[in-house]
């Protein structure tokens, strides 16, 4: 049993935990691109990440100039950016703070250490603070993660993943459509020479770069970084992966509570269009409108998950 | 160590602790003052991560602070713990008696021991109520009886809580940072457990559950909602019932029925232990402007469909005009004394009373008949020339609204202070809970303390803090301790034995 509100509230924990991580990362890897790689990607890095944020309309607004300290502190500290990381772990709080029936005391702690440590931080001035508060919050989510799952495996505890699992493949999905085509300039094709400080720099987002070379002997090629970003199951943050665990999550949601509907529905169909997908496909039929319908298709599951759990 | 004449818990008038407390004083001694300081930060850190906090009315989330909380523990022996346990039952069951009474025949009006204009006209009288008899015939299910201490014997009850007392979550988690701070304590001391709580409020809110609800009532904690400054107890609460914490949206009522509102589709709601005050609890009856609340609620409880806890209109019994009545309204009820006298208490709608509070401001505590929390309340002692002047003039505007008490030489316990261990005045906040099979009350309570130097008020709006109260069990028993933690090489060896 679980009350409607609280699971909305439970599934947004999900989703803002997520995305609070994923710009810890996105800020983490775009700052060794800029400030510490040999040849500092400058600018061009910083407003790359704001796109994959989907905050470049948002930091215009702002009447900021374009700089690492501006667009750090907008990704990270802003207040009136509603997705920077201050904004997800105040809106996580919130929510954990209404639902904390449904959380154990473990994961409230982990979401309300983040918060405190925030609370006080007005700016960052240089990359050490901000890759030691990086460092810190990265912490604190994988305690969240330890403490999820020590949780009852009931629909509260699958409602959090399943944010956490939408929020996952949409930011994965942004990430490669941003950089992709960034970082093949025109009229240069696919197999071309590449930038191996960015590619790393995509890795580094998704915490996979040792993870590539596992898999991967043949070093870094764009084309096998897409493969690996969408089709391989064995990284977490792929959109096969991610999708996959969608289905699972729904499906143990819908045992406990005897109902499946269009959400199972939605994920079950995306997961059997990933499974016909290859490498090749994937490149040859464009990357970006694949990746375009496929951030469509997450808002389509997204609303139909609203749906099926009475949200409103 | 005891100051000002004051009793002391741990040293009585004198300088030696009382007897049965020796253990309690050779360990503050043995401890030093550093050592304390870094457990009650340790304590205090993890009551932060924690969120055991609550908000100021007026102040925005960020500022949530937790209640100041004092490592050295307030302590009952077994014959303290037995007098008060006897005294708060005797004055629970009449509380329950009197409201049983008011909103049925009202034979104590009719019997001429309470002015009938005073229960009938009080704001606090529920007439829109009047007629309904709760589940069992019980109207507070839970009740936090304020109590100080003045000497030896000499215990008073300074307020009845009886609508939605709050506090009970700071006995369970006090308990659990002293258990971890300074187990040594529990070995030295058989100090009864309060973590039965939960459980015994589980069984109180299941028993007065309506007849026709299935054998496993639902069970739900109904709160404002995460700005209330009491949440934190709230999801506390719920979260160690195992029952869902729901705000007033989450419930509809449907023929007379109450539901909440689930994943699943609607879910039917047998029990309701409500956080909220009965003018939020009804739109429709209580306040027709009130966004808040759930439509029919109070409809569905006429009907016997549903139970609240407490029921609505019990402020009537913890109202500050009608407590100067208690000790009749105990001796109306239970045929006896009061075996826990009340504060004299001076009323100040009667014409002799109002003029001897005129008199003595500077020595008496005056309190608004409906305020709380130690707002709109003059403690003449302490207070300026210009507090009691004014004081002064609203009193002879409006005498009806106040009461007057001596003040009262609050017993004190030793507390960690800025300087070191010092004296500091407390009260405590026992919890009753009634349910169709008795009462029950768990050997602990809220010791709230004033943390200023000769301060008296204790309330946490105040700058009052919290402390742990042990009741000492019968001596050689020990604080229930878990097994398990058994290690590879325990393990090894017992598969070699």
């Amino acid at each position: 049993m679980l009350l409607s509100r609280t699971a909305a509230q439970l599934y947004w924990l999900g989703r803002y935990v997520e995305r609070a991580e994923f710009t810890a990362q996105l800020v983490e890897a775009t700052l060794r691109l800029d400030q510490l790689a040999a040849r500092p990607a400058g600018n061009d890095a910083w407003a790359s990440a704001l796109a994959v944020a989907s905050q470049t309309q948002g930091f215009a607004a702002t009447g900021a100039e374009l700089s690492d300290t501006a667009v750090t502190q907008y990704l990270l500290l802003a207040q009136n950016n509603p997705s920077s990381i201050r904004s997800c772990i105040d809106a996580a709080r919130h929510n954990a703070r209404a639902v904390r029936t449904a959380l154990s005391r473990e994961a409230w702690i982990s979401i309300n250490r983040s918060w405190i440590s925030l609370r006080g931080r007005q700016r960052l001035d240089d990359a050490q603070s901000i890759l030691a508060l990086i460092e810190e919050l990265k912490a604190d989510a994988r305690g969240f993660e330890g403490a999820l799952n020590r949780m009852l495996r009931n629909e509260s505890r699958f409602l959090i993943s399943l944010g956490q699992a939408i929020e996952r493949a949409n930011g994965t999905a942004r990430l490669l459509d941003v950089k992709y085509h960034l970082l093949l300039p025109a009229g240069e094709s696919v197999g071309g020479a590449i930038d191996r400080d960015q590619w790393t720099g995509i890795l580094r987002t998704v915490s996979a770069v040792t993870a590539y070379r596992w898999l991967y002997r043949e070093g870094l090629k764009p084309w096998l970084v897409a493969e690996f970003l969408v089709l391989r199951e064995e990284l977490p943050r792929s959109l096969v992966a991610s999708t996959e665990q969608i289905v699972n999550l729904l499906t143990r949601i819908g045992h406990r509570t005897g109902q499946q509907g269009e959400a199972d529905r939605l994920a079950r169909r995306k997961r059997q269009q990933l499974r016909q997908i290859t490498a090749e496909t994937l490149i040859q039929g464009g990357l970006h409108e694949f990746l375009g319908r496929f951030l469509g298709e997450i808002a389509d599951l997204d609303r139909a998950i609203s749906q099926q759990f009475r949200f409103n | 160590m005891a100051s000002r004449g004051a009793f002391d818990e741990l040293y009585g008038a004198g300088t030696a602790p009382r007897p049965e407390f020796a253990a309690l004083h050779d360990w503050i001694n043995a401890t030093s003052v550093e050592e304390l300081r870094a457990r009650q930060g340790q304590a205090e850190l993890a009551f932060r991560q924690i969120g055991i906090t609550f908000s100021v009315y007026g102040e925005d989330e960020a500022a949530e602070r937790i209640i100041p909380f004092d490592i050295l523990p307030r302590v009952f022996s077994q014959a303290e713990w037995a007098r008060l346990t006897k005294g708060l039952e005797q004055r629970v069951e009449s509380i329950n008696a009197f409201l049983r009474d008011i909103y049925g025949k009202r034979q104590i009006l009719k019997d001429g021991i309470i002015p009938a204009d005073l229960v009938l006209r009080n704001p606090q009288f529920a007439a829109g109520i009047a007629d309904i008899r709760p589940p069992a015939g019980i109207f507070a299910h839970i009740c936090g009886i304020d109590i100080v201490r003045t000497g030896p014997d000499d215990f008073f009850v300074l307020e009845d809580n009886a609508r939605t007392p709050s506090g009970v979550s700071y006995m369970i988690e006090n308990r659990e940072a002293m258990l971890r701070l300074c187990p040594e304590l529990f070995s030295i001391f058989p100090v009864l457990p309060v973590d039965g709580y939960p459980d015994a409020l589980l069984a109180t809110m299941q028993s007065v559950a309506p007849r026709q609800a299935s054998r496993q009532p639902v069970c739900v904690l109904l709160t404002p909602g995460p700005f209330n400054s009491a949440f934190y107890e709230h999801s506390f609460l719920a979260d160690n019932l195992g029952i869902e914490l729901v705000e007033a949206a989450d419930l509809e009522v449907r023929d007379d029925t109450v539901y909440m509102r689930t994943i699943s589709g609607p879910v039917r709601v047998d029990v309701i232990y409500r956080r909220i005050d009965d003018d939020f609890l009804d739109p429709l009856v209580f306040r027709p402007d009130s966004m808040l609340g759930v439509p029919g609620l109070i409809a569905a409880y006429r009907a016997g469909n549903v139970a609240l806890v407490n029921a609505p209109g019990t402020g009537i019994a913890d109202d500050k005009a009608i407590y100067s009545y208690m000790p009749d309204i105990v001796r109306y009820y239970s045929g006896g004394e009061a075996m826990l006298p009340n504060v004299e208490t001076y009323r100040c709608r009667e014409p002799q009373a109002l003029q001897y509070t005129l008199d003595h401001l500077d020595e008496l505590v005056v309190k608004l008949v409906d305020g709380s929390g130690g707002y709109g309340m003059l403690v003449g002692p302490t207070a300026s020339r210009d507090e009691i002047d004014r004081f002064r003039a609203v009193l002879k505007a409006e005498p009806h609204r106040y009461i007057a008490q001596p003040t009262l030489a609050l017993s004190t316990s030793p507390t960690l202070a800025d300087q070191g261990l010092a004296p500091r005045h407390i009260d405590f906040r026992p919890f009753v809970l009634t349910g169709a099979n008795g009462i029950t009350i768990i050997p602990g309570g809220l010791t709230r303390v004033a943390l200023r130097d000769g301060s008296l008020v204790v309330n946490s709006s105040q700058g009052g803090g919290t402390k742990d109260s042990f009741v000492l069990g019968a001596p050689g028993m020990r604080q229930q301790q878990s097994m398990g933690g058994m290690t590879q090489s325990q393990s090894i060896r017992g598969g070699l034995a």
